[in-house]
């Protein structure tokens, strides 16, 4: 146990924070921009500052984290505060290799938001020094179990973020006309830069958002059922037209959510040995246990969603969004309100 | 070629097939057309995701309410502080979510309808994996993806470069098409169609199946099991009996015949601390004894069960079993054997206990003592005991208070071995200097003996066992429950992530001694490497002319 290098992660930590606050702030600037009618094919000088930045952030972040292990002499991932160094590394990275194959830097705002609240917390209220774990934790079911999960986590919220850009950019599509306007062709053949017109971006006028609403609202607030104002002016209403089509949106995060799902099959099952070694029993509906399995249950309604005729892509991307807080849910709530066996958050 | 549909079912468009037709509902149904009807209501992908998400409903309620099962305690602890409300919540089954009825209504019903819908599928996929590649379509121009270039080859050698690019993973066949050209004349057009990935709706159709397996494996694990709860002294020895344990449950097919009959020794516990007290590792170090004779010496840790041929043995606690002597007025042993102390949950191991001799003076006055144990002890300045400051028996105390009088055992009830039942008991005081009456304390280090007040005896602290908590635990499904998840999870990564694609191709004859190549490709599913596939195949005939012209 190593408290100078635990310091150093800790400091570390804060670097990274600081790296995220100003990525963030280039990213609103970059999607503001577009508001004020920049051109959509511009060079994006904010993007790209935000992009080096998060890119900095991750590095650090990393630093810190494996600073972290060593300092506790074991894998930095066994109590909250490092579970969300791990999630927030995961969600950061999974954003940067995206991005390196398609332009999804819209989401920027939304990924470091997210990493600096993550962190935010989990420095204000969920630190505890690095230290060996309790018994009960000590297994390489840990390393293998937790660090599936942060990646699953990282995965589902990258998938999230999209999925609220896909419903602000399909919204004022599927007001109530079911699979034709809001459904996303997900099982026909279509790619990616085919010639099929697609629906989502040759229409132009048809999109509406309300006007009301701030502009970060952009990347972190579910759009609320309120009726489309009739007005499509506005700095709102051109960023949505930048946005990438509800389409691709969609299409990306429903490989995310794919692989995914997988990821947290794997836990569920990995959790399961380790209770079957450590508690004698590989289910017993502990909270944590249930959470984790009805987190399981919502993705795989939303996979079977997307296969059932008469489902808009709206309504799966609800799906998600509600998977992902329940995944939230799970971490933040359960683990500290709920009295289970998982009572490892070190509170 | 046959392929089942599910109702609701989105699906590719297939130019093979016909769409699946659906049954026109008549005006009149008879009972057996509403049975039908239902069933096929049931196995429909609507009502299969609805019944998931209401069992994702019905599953949180065991997250905020304590569960009989798991935690019985956490139940009684509810109706004493919401009596009101308890009863209520009692009946609607929210103490124990997971064998209500409603529960078991909906996973049922989910599993009703994932039978209906799998078996038909798994059949008609049975039936389509020996079933040849559709014929290529007449028309390509409906496909996303296509392809048309001209190539010096000529047809017969096109085709069989296409048919190795292709490579190993498609099925395919070929076909001659006879066509007449515009001047006339008629020309041999030959026909590639290929497919692969049946492994995805193979992946899809096992991953259900593992699900059901799952289930069936639970159930059964349920029906059979067994679990003995034990506590154990160092250098004491149980028997793996039904009746030596503390307490046993049994599923409703339990047989006797598998208590496998071995006996365990545990011949030391031990224990490792952080100065601050944190705990860092128990160590349960046994002897296995079966009746063959044959001896195994083993460590039980938490996360290391011990494992015999069907059971598995868990450290599920531990504490402190003072060891102590008592004689009684007229000099006799009345007891001399360890005792369970109770650690009170506190990081320091303080432990509560009692110690009960029902012999002391032939039975006419027995003996009670209480106390708590303090395993390394804080002391006052005056030298009084406070409490205990770390968990391992640095420098043990034991504090006891001593009741004599009936200690109540022989009517029958069963007790409580952590409190003392005082109802035909008198605490045994002390006259201080001043003449008042104090409770005698007794205040005991290991190898001290101290006379009792009134010359009723003595105590002797003779050491300081520790004991183990142990689960012992037999479920044959574990192993099963193994396979299915392990067949499960890689049938969902088949499912998920292996291509399905078909690829058709055409051969015509060309102006000028070349050959024309038209090709199309489908995916099922999302599929980002379509177009790159196509390339793929087409690459060695050279370059491409058109690209979905
Ligand atoms: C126990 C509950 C169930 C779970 C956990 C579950 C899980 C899944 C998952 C994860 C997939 C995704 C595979 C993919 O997208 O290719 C899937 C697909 C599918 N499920 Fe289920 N399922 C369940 C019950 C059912 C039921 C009751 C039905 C039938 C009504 C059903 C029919 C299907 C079908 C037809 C697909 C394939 C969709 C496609 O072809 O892409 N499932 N299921």
């Amino acid at each position: 146990m190593n408290t100078d290098l635990g310091t150093v992660s800790t400091l570390l930590v804060y670097g990274a924070m600081a790296c995220y606050m100003i990525a963030m702030i280039a990213f609103a600037i970059d999607v503001s921009a577009l508001g004020t009618g920049a051109a959509k094919d511009r060079r994006r000088r904010a993007a790209g500052i935000g992009m080096s930045l998060t890119w900095l952030a991750v590095v650090v972040l990393a630093a810190g984290t494996l600073l972290r292990g060593l300092a506790a002499g074991r894998v930095p991932w066994a109590n909250m505060y490092e579970f969300t160094l791990m999630f927030t590394f995961f969600l950061t990275a999974i954003f940067l290799g995206i991005q390196r194959r398609r332009d999804i830097r819209y989401i920027g705002v939304g990924v470091t938001l997210l990493s600096l609240l993550a962190l935010g917390l989990a420095t204000a209220v969920l630190y505890v020094d690095a230290d060996g774990v309790q018994p009960a934790l000590d297994s390489y079911w840990l390393v293998i179990h937790v660090s599936v999960a942060t990646f699953a986590t990282g995965l589902f919220g990258v998938s999230a973020l999209l999925s609220v850009l896909q419903l602000i950019k399909g919204r004022g599509r599927d007001g109530g006309s079911g699979a034709s306007a809001g459904g996303v062709a997900a099982t026909t053949g279509t790619q990616r830069g085919s010639d099929r017109p697609d629906a989502f971006t040759e229409r132009p006028g048809a999109v509406s958002v309300s006007a009301a609403a701030a502009p970060s609202a952009v990347v972190d607030s579910a759009p609320a059922g309120a009726a489309p104002a009739g007005s499509r002016t506005g700095v709102l209403s051109r960023i949505v037209d930048a946005l990438p089509a509800a389409a691709d949106l969609e299409r990306i995060a429903y490989r995310l959510n794919a692989v995914g799902f997988v990821a947290w099959t794997f836990t569920l099952v990995a959790g399961a040995i380790w209770a079957e070694h450590a508690w004698g029993r590989p289910w017993g509906w502990d909270p944590k246990e249930t959470w984790t399995f009805v987190i399981w249950v919502i993705y795989a309604a939303y996979l079977h969603a997307r296969v059932t005729t008469g489902w808009a892509a709206n309504k799966f991307a609800y799906f998600a969004l509600v998977g992902f807080m329940a995944l939230l849910a799970n971490f933040y709530i359960v683990n500290i309100f709920f009295n289970g066996r998982h009572s490892y958050s070190g509170l | 070629m046959s392929t089942y549909h599910p109702e609701g079912l989105k699906t590719a468009p297939d130019p093979g097939e016909q769409p699946p037709s659906s049954t026109p509902a008549g005006p009149r149904l008879g009972l057996r057309g509403w049975l039908r009807w239902m069933w096929r209501q049931l196995t429909s992908m609507r009502v299969a995701l609805m019944l998931l998400l209401l069992l994702a409903a019905v599953a949180l309620p065991g997250a905020f309410f304590p569960q009989r099962p798991v935690d019985p305690n956490g139940v009684i602890q509810y109706y004493r502080d919401h009596p009101e409300t308890a009863e209520v919540l009692d009946s609607l089954h929210l103490f124990d979510v997971y064998s209500s009825p409603w529960f078991s209504a909906v996973y049922l019903l989910l599993f009703a309808s994932l039978i209906g819908c799998i078996v038909p599928r798994t059949i008609a996929h049975a039936r389509n994996l020996r079933a040849e590649p559709t014929r290529v379509p007449r028309r390509f121009s409906r496909f996303d993806v296509r392809s048309e270039l001209r190539t010096g080859l000529s047809p017969a050698e096109t085709e069989r470069t296409l048919m190795a690019a292709l490579g190993r993973r498609y099925v395919r066949r070929t076909g001659v098409e006879d066509r007449t050209t515009a001047s006339g004349s008629q020309v041999q057009v030959r026909t590639i169609s290929a497919e692969r990935g049946r492994g995805r709706e193979t992946g899809n159709v096992l991953f259900h199946l593992a699900l059901v397996g799952l289930l069936v494996v639970t159930a059964w694990g349920q029906l059979v099991h067994y679990r003995g709860q034990i506590v154990v002294v160092e250098g004491r020895t149980f028997v793996n009996a039904p009746l030596d344990y503390d307490s046993f449950d049994t599923g409703a097919w339990f047989a006797g015949e598998s208590v496998e009959p071995f006996r365990l020794r545990l011949d030391a516990f031990s224990s490792v601390f952080t100065d601050d007290a944190q705990p860092r590792d128990f160590t349960a170090s046994v002897t296995l004894l079966t009746p063959d004779g044959a001896e195994r010496e083993q460590d039980i840790r938490l996360n290391h069960p011990l494992e015999t041929d069907s059971t598995r043995v868990y450290l599920s606690g531990n504490g402190y079993a003072p060891k102590v002597t008592i004689t009684d007025a007229e000099g006799e042993v009345a007891f001399a054997d360890s005792t369970m102390f109770l650690p009170s949950g506190d990081l320091f191991y303080t432990s509560n206990g009692v110690i009960m001799a029902p012999d002391a003076n032939g039975g006419e006055l027995q003996y009670g003592f209480s106390g708590v144990l303090l395993p390394t002890v804080l002391e006052s300045p005056e030298g009084d005991p406070v409490g205990s400051v770390y968990p391992e028996a640095l420098d043990p105390v034991m504090v006891l208070n001593l009741y004599t009088g009936d200690l109540g055992l022989d009517d029958g009830l069963p007790q409580n071995l952590y409190t003392l039942d005082t109802t035909n008991m008198e605490p045994v005081a002390e006259t201080g200097p001043d003449g008042s009456q104090t409770p005698v304390q007794l205040v005991l280090r290991p190898g001290e003996t101290v006379e009792l007040p009134d010359g009723l005896g003595t105590i002797t602290f003779d050491g300081l066992p520790r004991f183990a908590a142990l689960d012992v635990r037999y479920d044959p499904s574990i192993p099963w429950m193994g396979v299915f998840a392990g067949m499960a999870f890689v049938s969902l990564m088949a499912s998920l992530f292996l291509p399905r694609r078909r690829v058709w191709a055409r051969i015509a004859p060309g102006p000028g001694g070349t050959t024309v190549v038209t090709a199309a490709a489908l995916a099922r599913g999302d599929d980002p490497g379509l177009r790159r596939e196509l390339d793929r195949v087409l690459s060695p005939l050279g370059q491409m002319t058109k690209e979905n012209s």
